[in-house]
């Protein structure tokens, strides 16, 4: 075992258990399921860094867990949510059906994609220069991906807008 | 350039050898994001607290995102992170109005339980 997978492992644990503590627990206030979420987005970070990913990783940190985690533990303060607010959750068939037909898609795909994904990309691995850099992708950006950058930029003046017109007291 | 050394360790194996196996293989990436993809789907489809499902599809948006990166060191392709970048941008643009989403109806409802959000209008 080299010390690259043991690092790779340690992350992925973490951000398996962090994800679970999100979902599994029943019933109580979601403020601590968003603070293992912001935990989760950090050992997530950590495996784009093996992927040479350090921009985006870095950007994940910024985004993610800096700019839409705060958002949701502000909106989450902010409801002061009580225990009669948060209600009971329902449990029927329907759900134990959905989480059973989940686990069992992605285990088959997990098989699949053991059996199958290590043949892409061929055998030579090298990457070009300047692989993950911010220069790079700048380049990728406004020169291949010019008129997605702008419409994501529209996407996002249209999401403030309809935010700030949604939370407002009277519509 | 200066790589830090971590980053130097992952890109060794393609450095110095083309024939040789990389260290952490491309199913290991691809299989912890279908792990998170499904704890985030089961998010989405078993909890019942909508703000918990707006974090699940967070999670599951992550885990996307993984395999996007994966892929594009696997081909050597910098599209991959582009793509991850528009990902990030749209996540944050449905936080906000989910959010304010959230907000209205519980302004209405006086709960966030998605159980008692059925009706049209009322």
């Amino acid at each position: 075992m080299e010390f690259i997978q043991i690092v790779f492992w340690l992350l992925a644990a973490g951000a398996i258990l962090t994800s679970l503590m999100v979902v599994l627990p029943r019933g109580r206030n979601p403020l601590y399921g968003a603070l293992a979420l912001i935990l989760s987005f950090f050992f997530v970070a950590g495996i784009y860094v093996l992927l040479v990913a350090h921009t985006m990783a870095i950007l994940q940190i910024l985004v993610y867990a800096g700019a839409i985690m705060v958002l949701f533990t502000f909106v989450i303060m902010l409801l002061n949510l009580s225990k009669r607010e948060l209600g009971e959750e329902s449990k029927n068939l329907a759900q134990a059906l959905g989480v059973g037909a989940v686990a069992f898609i992605i285990i088959k795909s997990i098989i699949i994609v053991d059996a199958s994904a290590d043949s892409v990309g061929g055998d030579n691995l090298a990457l070009p220069k300047g692989f993950g850099t911010i220069e790079s992708i700048a380049d990728q950006m406004f020169h291949r991906h010019l008129l997605s950058f702008e419409l994501i930029a529209i996407l996002l003046l249209v999401a403030v807008i309809g935010a700030v017109v949604l939370a407002k007291r009277t519509l | 350039m200066l790589t830090p050394p971590l980053l130097a360790a992952a890109a060794a194996p393609a450095a110095h050898a083309a024939a040789q196996q990389p260290a952490i293989p491309l199913s290991w990436y691809l299989a912890v994001a279908l792990i998170l993809f499904a704890i985030g789907s089961i998010g989405v489809l078993a909890r019942r607290n909508a703000l918990t499902v707006l974090m699940s599809v967070e999670i599951m948006l992550n885990a996307v995102n993984l395999v996007f990166l994966a892929f594009a060191r696997f081909q050597a392709d910098m599209t991959g992170h582009v793509i991850t970048f528009f990902v990030i941008a749209v996540a944050a643009a449905e936080a906000a109005v989910g959010l304010a989403l959230v907000m209205g109806l519980f302004r209405h409802k006086k709960a966030v339980n998605l159980d008692q959000m059925s009706a049209l209008r009322s």
